[in-house]
This record gives structure tokens, C-alpha cells and sequence, in this order.
């Protein structure tokens, strides 16, 4: 089937009932996005359908199809994916990394709807990623420095 | 991206085919992204240092980067004595090597929080031997004396005629020359890098996406399978109906593996299915019938009865007139490691040889168990350790779990493969921290000052039973630290004190999780000091302070902490602060919690740790480890616990087996205490005190004395208004 991944539309063969995050994975290479429970409980495998983040772990490609799904490895392309990336340098907040690509995936579309979010923001819509590393603070002000704050 | 890919596979062709030459055979852990100027042929100087052409240094660390930090850190010791821009550095993962052995064992191992502590000499040496190697390039290069000559920025400069020599030109003389036997080592004065905050190497490939993962690993024709394992430990193949599981589409293959049976797939997805789809009867196990409820009773009760002793000063049975007796429980449970990224191994295995790609801490003992698999001797089987996706002890496997698994998958199967856990898997999978009860009690002098201190383990050893054996139990005593480390040092000065231990072995396997024995013996030591403190009547704080005349690096930090953290000023209603001092690993950390209660669910709002770690190597990765040590502390202590029933593990993902999340992580302020001392590790010595400072914390809020982990069995009522 045809998916339109960070804005190439590519032929990916797969069964429609297969989650994203293995297509993404598996059959189109692209492995930025991470496996981490495969239940939408812990926001690795976060990406963006028509800019907003869903768990690419638990969405078959039948519901992605016709749409723009963006990865961490086209997150670079909008002005705001790259500012959010210098500052999770910036704050030099990875520390395994492997969680980072759907926290930022997460960070990116709270600014996107939230320009200057509150701590209380982030925590409602940063909850679902788990860093088992505890990078959380330096997470936070990462969403800080990328608002502007 | 085809481009990429084709450039990632030809290297790994190169790296695949050069190993079994000099230390050429390298595991990238990122993915080189276009031509850049990296990929110019660079030479290699010695096992840690190659330079390109044009003068990018990369240095090849034989440490596994799991987050914690390493390659930074030897990258700077490395490049302090080799006198190169820090921003010309890059960092390699090693190959398994004799030089990339922890010094003075004949192992290649991340763990113990040994690598800063270990490395620190010979890193340092490491570099100084390669410049010295360049001097000396330089020396015959413009026929002067080597005296005449210094490095410095990546040069080799000659003062008296104002001639340079760039480490890249120099590079293919370098290599010939002879390294010295002995070095001399830039006194800490004159030290550039080590000591500042730097920033990590590997950040900028972990925003990306670029950062290359085991579970990222893709080879040619490279498969995917899962492995149906024994529901309970021990337990065999009785019969196995895999019709439904072959007409999976994408399932290519189904075989028998030691551990289980093994469904290969096109791709992650389909070999779920698969396996998911076979049935498959059990028999036998060691483990079936098996409950950590009726373990925690039989424990408790063991607790009440002699054991080993591991520890014994004084007469703890002598009467002091006046005294006061004291004595607790305390009781916590198994935990897993729960890395983010699943526990997963690549295995490219031909009658030539066996690549095998993963993220493991064990590459010296996982090479020999790939070996024994494969049928292979081991110099023929290559281990390219990519990035971790957190350690904490899981990928540092005693018995090689999941690489001798992968092995015997692609064994079967005849193909490269990737063997891929399930977050399920993973958590079913075993190789717990240690479940444990602990007995305390003491009696305290008319002073208050505990006049006896006897401890009671009951616990799992974690290295007794396992290859490690001889290395680690004390043949007087026949036990392994695990059982009693944080519980036979405990730092204060207690006339009599008796530490006892019961390490009977569980069908349960049990592994190092970040910070081992002292993860348990924290708990109870912590909290019962407390507990003295506060039947004496006296601050917690001061009543350790009287009891730490010896110890001056836990006074610091205790004192530390404490001044940072405002101990003893006013808080908000509704606010305590509690606190706990531990050593482990020759590292001192003190922390200072600040609680609530919401609805009568604990509330962590900051801590403040201090650490006396001896030189600090680079205070902003001190600072990660304190906070990343801090919130996987905190996450066993508030909700971690793996139980089993009938034999079965009763946690299988991150639903019942929660985590401190954003919204509840506390703010963690890290505090260094300034020292000159040899650097000690930092990786693991901030996660024990954590869990009793907020139970002490929580005591000082609630009068609720909580003596069993997760925090979440404690009623702690309603916080006083």
C-alpha cells in the first residue's frame, strides 16, 4: 500500500492490519521510531498523523493511509521540529537516548498546539512517554527553551 | 535512504571481513548518514585511537553505552593526554579485545559502576602512549630531539622553529612507532577536559533518530523471530501444535530451541503472530508452584533464625543498663529492569564465523557462550555492541541468556536473524533484583546511640550458582556480597553489631539491577537508623552526624544535601522532608526528599542528593546519574514489584508494572562535593538511598512507619491538614 512518510509517498507491502511501527520499521527502514511495549502504555513509538501524535504501536496502516504520517527522521523539516531538537542538546537531556525519538515526537506537538505551555501542559501531554533513564527534568526544560520561556 | 542503508550494509561487509585482522572489526552505533569526512581511510595508532587524513580523531572506547555516559567520559580522559579539539572527536564501540578488558581482569563488562574508577589511569594512559607515538612521528619527521617537541590542539609543534605537524599527517608514521612502555600524565592542574561539564558525544545521534539501537540492526536478508519460552522457570517442551502458527502470512519458519520454540517471520509483526499462534504444552520446572507470597512468609520466619555470619564486632547479646530496645522488618520484592528498548540479539552466523549485534554489558562472557553454541572457537565469533536502550544490570547477563538463545535461533533457522523480546517477554523473562526480608534490631544507650546493631538478610545471592562464582564468594564464609553489601559496612559507630545471612538459592533467576544488594540493604539500614533517631528523640540528620565521626565523605555529603535541601526550615502544611545517607561502590550519596500526601498517595516533590564520588570527571554527567539514579529508585519504591503465582509472573507490561512518569517525576537538584581523591563511579550509587529517605519522610508526615516495598502497601491515611 501507499504511505506518505515525511512527506515521500512510498510503496510499502504490508498486510492493512498491521501496526505502523512495524511498516515504519520493518519494511520501509525508517527505525527512528521505537518498539517499547506494543500497547500505546509507554509513547517510544510516538509519530504524527496529519500533525497530531498517535502510538504507531497499536495503529493498523488502514487507518493511516491517504493521510501524512512524520517520523523523528522528517521531524527536522518544520522550523519548530528543529528548534526542539537544539534544545534537547541544548539541555543535553538523552542519556540511553532509545525513548528521546517519541518524546520529542510528543514535545513537538504539544508546542505545536501549546506555543508557551505551562509545566502542568507538559506533564498532561508529556505523561505517556516513559524515560526509563529519568531524563523528565531536563525534558521539561527542554520544552522550556524550545517555547521560548 | 536506500543510499544510506547501502552505505551502513557495505560497512558492516567491511567491518564483518576485517575482524578477524587488528582491531578493525568496529560496531558503529550510529548510521553514517551520506559521505562524510569521516569515512576518509583513517589509521589506526593504537587499540583506542585512530586518526583520519584531514584530522578527525576517533577514539574506540571497549565500554557499553547504556546512558549512563561512558563514552563521554573515556573520550575525555582519552583526549585530555592526547591533546586533540574536543570537537574533532569522535567515539567508536569497541570490538571485544584483550585491551578493552576492565583493568586487571581478564573480562570486557560494563557494570559494577567501575569504568570512570577502573579507566581512570588506564584512559589517561591510553591517550598519553598516542601522543607520545605522534612526538615521536614528528621527531624523526623533521629530525629533531623528541624533547624539542610538544603537542597540543591535535598538532605536534617544534617551539624553536615555529614548525607544526597535524596529527593526520603524522598519522601513518605514528602507527609504526613503537608505543612507549611508560608515560608520563599531565598533572590534574593542567587538565583541560576532565573536570568540565561537557557535553555528551552521542547526544546530537539520539535526537534524531540516527542512534543505531541492537533492535535497529539491519543486515541483508536479515529475519525476524520471537520465542515462545516457558510460562513457569525451568519448565520443558511437552508438544508443540505450530499448524495455526504457520498459516500466519509473513511466518517462514517454526523450530525447537533450547529455551523453547522459535517462529521465524519477514518481519517483527508476523513473528508475533506466530508465535502467539503456536500451542504449546509445558511439563516439569523448577519453578512451578512457585509464590513470592509464601516466599515473603517462609522468609520472615527464616529471618527469626541464625544464619551466616557476615559480619560480627562487639557482644550484640551484652545487656546495656538503661537501654531501649528496638527491632523491625523490613521486606521488598523482586523487580525487573524493564530497559525501554526490549532485550533483542542479531546473530549472523556461517560455518566461517558468527556476528552477533546487540547491546549487551557481558561482551567477553557472552562471546565464549556464543562460541560454545556456534560450535566455534571464540576468536571466530564477533560481538559489534551497538547502543543500549538502558542496561541497569539486565544486559550484563550471568548465564548469557539472550545471546545463547539468538545463537541457537539462528542455528536453527540457517539465516541472520533478529530475536526479538516482547515488552512481555522481557518482564516475564527473569533475572530479577533479589526479593528480600530483613530483620533489624538494636538497643539503644542511654545517649540514645544504638549500644548493639544485628541484621538479618534473607535474600538470593545474585552471583553464588552462576560462572562468576569463584571470582566473588568468600570461601571463609561461602557467600557473595549481593546478600550483605550496605548491610556488614553499615557506617556508624555502633559498639556491637552482628550481620546474619540466609542465601538460599530460588528458582527464580535473580541478576544484578542497578545498584545489587545495597537496592535492598539501603531500604532497611536507612529506615531503621531513622527509626533510632527518632525514638532517641533526636533530628535525624544530627543523630547520624553524632554516629559519623569516622566518616568524613558521608558527613560531607550528608551535610551537603541537607544545607542545599534547607533541612530544618519551615515548609508548606502538608510537606515532610526525610533523608538517608548510603555508600556503595566506593561512592557516597545523600538525599533529602520532600513529600506530600494526594489523596493518600505519596507525592514526591524534590530531592536533593549530594555525592562524594573523589574527582568529579565531568559534573554534568554526575548530575544525569543523580537524576536518572534518583527516578529509578523512586520508581521501585513507589510502585515496583514483581510477584509470581503458581509459578507464573504476575506483571507483564507497563500497566501493572508502573513508572514514574513525567507528571509525577520530582524536581532532582544535584550537588557535588568537591574532592581531589580518585574518581569513584557514579552510575549506580544515587538509586539506594532514595526509597528510605521517602519513607522517612513519610513518617515525619503520617507517623506511618512504611517496612515493605512498593510504598503503594502502605495506608498512610490522610496527610494532617
Amino acid at each position: 500500500m501507499k504511505l506518505t512518510i515525511n512527506g515521500q509517498v512510498r510503496s510499502v507491502d504490508a498486510p492493512d492490519d498491521m501496526p505502523l511501527l512495524w511498516a515504519l520499521r520493518d519494511v520501509a527502514g525508517l527505525t527512528g521510531t521505537k518498539y517499547g511495549c506494543g500497547m500505546a502504555l509507554c509513547g517510544a513509538c510516538t509519530v504524527h498523523l496529519d500533525g497530531q501524535p498517535i502510538r504507531s504501536c497499536v495503529t493498523p496502516l488502514s487507518a493511516v493511509a491517504g493521510k501524512s504520517i512524520t517520523t523523528i527522521e522528517g521531524i527536522a523539516k518544520s522550523p519548530l521540529g528543529r528548534k526542539v531538537q537544539a534544545a534537547w542538546v541544548e539541555e543535553d537531556v538523552p542519556q540511553c537516548g532509545y525513548c528521546q525519538s517519541g518524546q520529542i515526537m510528543s514535545a513537538v506537538a504539544l508546542l505545536r498546539a501549546t506555543p508557551a505551555p505551562t509545566d502542568a501542559d507538559i506533564d498532561t501531554a508529556m505523561n505517556g512517554n516513559i524515560c526509563r533513564c529519568g531524563t523528565y527534568n531536563r525534558i521539561r526544560k527542554a520544552i522550556h527553551r524550545a517555547a521560548g520561556a | 535512504m536506500d543510499a544510506q542503508l547501502k552505505s551502513r550494509r557495505e560497512f558492516l561487509k567491511f567491518a564483518g571481513s576485517a575482524a578477524g585482522g587488528l582491531a578493525l572489526g568496529i560496531a558503529l552505533p550510529v548510521k553514517r548518514v551520506g559521505a562524510e569526512p569521516f569515512e576518509a581511510p583513517a589509521v589506526e595508532i593504537t587499540a583506542y585511537v585512530r586518526v583520519s587524513p584531514v584530522g578527525l580523531v576517533t577514539l574506540i572506547v571497549g565500554k557499553s553505552e547504556m546512558g549512563q555516559g561512558v563514552f563521554t567520559g573515556y573520550a575525555q580522559l582519552l583526549a585530555e593526554e592526547l591533546e586533540v579539539d574536543w570537537r574533532a572527536v569522535r567515539v567508536e564501540s569497541a570490538p571485544v579485545g584483550v585491551p578493552y578488558n576492565v583493568p586487571g581482569l581478564p573480562v570486557q563488562f560494563t557494570g559494577g559502576s567501575m569504568s570512570i574508577a577502573t579507566g581512570f589511569q588506564a584512559m589517561r594512559e591510553a591517550g598519553a602512549t598516542a601522543r607520545s607515538m605522534f612526538i615521536s612521528a614528528a621527531a624523526e619527521t623533521l629530525g629533531v630531539p623528541a624533547a624539542e617537541l610538544a603537542a597540543e590542539n591535535g598538532t605536534v609543534v617544534h617551539r624553536a622553529s615555529g614548525r607544526r605537524l597535524a596529527y593526520g599527517v603524522l598519522a601513518p608514521r605514528a602507527a609504526l612507532v613503537t608505543p612507549p612502555a611508560k608515560v608520563a600524565l599531565k598533572a590534574p592542574g593542567d587538565w583541560t577536559l576532565i573536570g568540565k561539564p561537557l557535553k555528551r558525544v552521542d547526544t546530537r545521534d539520539k535526537v534524531n533518530g540516527h542512534a543505531s539501537f541492537g533492535l535497529d540492526t539491519r543486515l541483508d536478508d536479515l529475519r525476524f523471530a520471537m520465542v515462545a519460552r516457558a510460562p513457569v522457570f525451568g519448565a520443558q517442551v511437552a508438544s508443540v501444535d505450530d499448524s495455526a502458527a504457520k498459516a500466519v502470512p509473513g511466518v517462514l519458519a517454526v523450530a525447537r530451541v533450547p529455551s523453547g520454540v522459535a517462529v521465524l517471520a519477514e518481519n517483527t509483526w508476523a513473528a508475533r503472530r506466530g508465535r502467539d499462534a503456536l500451542k504449546v504444552e509445558w511439563q516439569g520446572g523448577a519453578g512451578a508452584g512457585f509464590s513470592s507470597s509464601k516466599l515473603a512468609r517462609d522468609y520472615a520466619a527464616r529471618a527469626r533464625t541464625p544464619g551466616v555470619v557476615a559480619r560480627t564486632d562487639g557482644d550484640v547479646t551484652a545487656i546495656v543498663s538503661g537501654s531501649r530496645q528496638l527491632e523491625a522488618d523490613y521486606a521488598t520484592p523482586y523487580l525487573a529492569h524493564a530497559p525501554m528498548e526490549p532485550l533483542n540479539c542479531t546473530v549472523a552466523l556461517t560455518a566461517e564465523g558468527c556476528d552477533i549485534y546487540t547491546g549487551t554489558q557481558m561482551q567477553t562472557p557472552d562471546r565464549a557462550a556464543a562460541a560454545e553454541v556456534a560450535g566455534l572457537p571464540p576468536e571466530r565469533v564477533r560481538i559489534h555492541t551497538t547502543y543500549l536502550g538502558g542496561g541497569f544490570g539486565r544486559r550484563a547477563s550471568s548465564h548469557s541468556d539472550f545471546v545463547r538463545e539468538a545463537v541457537a535461533v539462528a542455528k536453527a533457522f540457517g539465516k541472520p536473524v533478529m530475536t526479538v523480546w516482547s515488552r512481555e517477554d522481557d518482564m516475564h523473562g527473569g533475572y530479577y533484583r533479589p526479593q528480600a526480608h530483613q530483620r533489624l534490631t538494636a538497643s539503644l544507650a542511654a545517649d540514645g546511640h544504638p549500644a548493639t546493631w544485628t541484621h538479618t538478610v534473607v535474600m538470593q545471592p545474585v552471583i553464588k550458582g552462576t560462572q562468576f562464582e569463584r571470582m566473588a564468594v568468600d570461601p571463609k564464609t561461602g557467600l557473595d556480597a549481593t546478600t550483605h553489601e550496605g548491610a556488614s559496612t553499615v557506617p556508624y559507630a555502633i559498639p556491637a553489631v552482628r550481620v546474619e545471612v540466609h542465601d538460599d538459592l530460588q528458582p527464580v533467576p535473580v541478576l544484578w539491577w542497578r545498584s545489587v544488594g545495597h537496592s535492598n540493604t539501603a531500604f532497611a539500614v536507612e529506615s531503621f537508623i531513622d527509626e533510632c533517631a527518632h525514638a532517641a528523640g533526636k533530628d535525624p540528620l544530627a543523630y547520624r552526624l553524632g554516629l559519623l565521626a569516622a566518616q568524613p565523605r558521608h558527613r560531607a555529603a550528608l551535610t551537603l544535601a541537607a544545607e542545599k535541601a534547607g533541612w530544618g526550615t519551615p515548609l508548606p502544611k502538608g510537606r515532610a522532608r526525610g533523608l538517608a545517607v548510603h555508600e556503595s561502590f566506593g561512592t557516597v550519596v545523600a538525599e533529602v526528599a520532600e513529600v506530600s500526601l494526594s489523596g493518600g498517595v505519596p507525592r514526591v516533590h524534590r530531592v536533593v542528593a549530594a555525592i562524594h564520588c573523589g574527582t568529579a570527571i565531568n559534573p554534568n554527567l554526575i548530575a544525569q546519574q543523580l537524576e536518572s539514579a534518583v527516578t529509578f529508585g523512586l520508581t521501585a519504591a513507589l510502585y515496583g514489584e514483581i510477584t509470581l503465582e503458581d509459578g507464573r509472573v504476575e506483571q507483564s507490561n507497563f500497566n501493572d508494572y508502573e513508572m514514574v512518569r513525567q507528571g509525577v517525576a520530582p524536581l532532582v537538584e544535584a550537588y557535588i562535593v568537591p574532592s581531589s581523591d580518585p574518581p569513584t563511579g557514579v552510575g549506580e550509587p544515587g538509586t539506594p538511598p532514595i526509597a528510605p529517605a521517602v519513607a522517612n519522610a513519610l513518617y515525619v508526615l503520617t507517623g506511618v512507619r512504611a517496612r515493605r516495598l512498593p510504598l503503594k502497601h502502605t495506608a498512610f491515611g490522610s496527610a494532617p491538614a
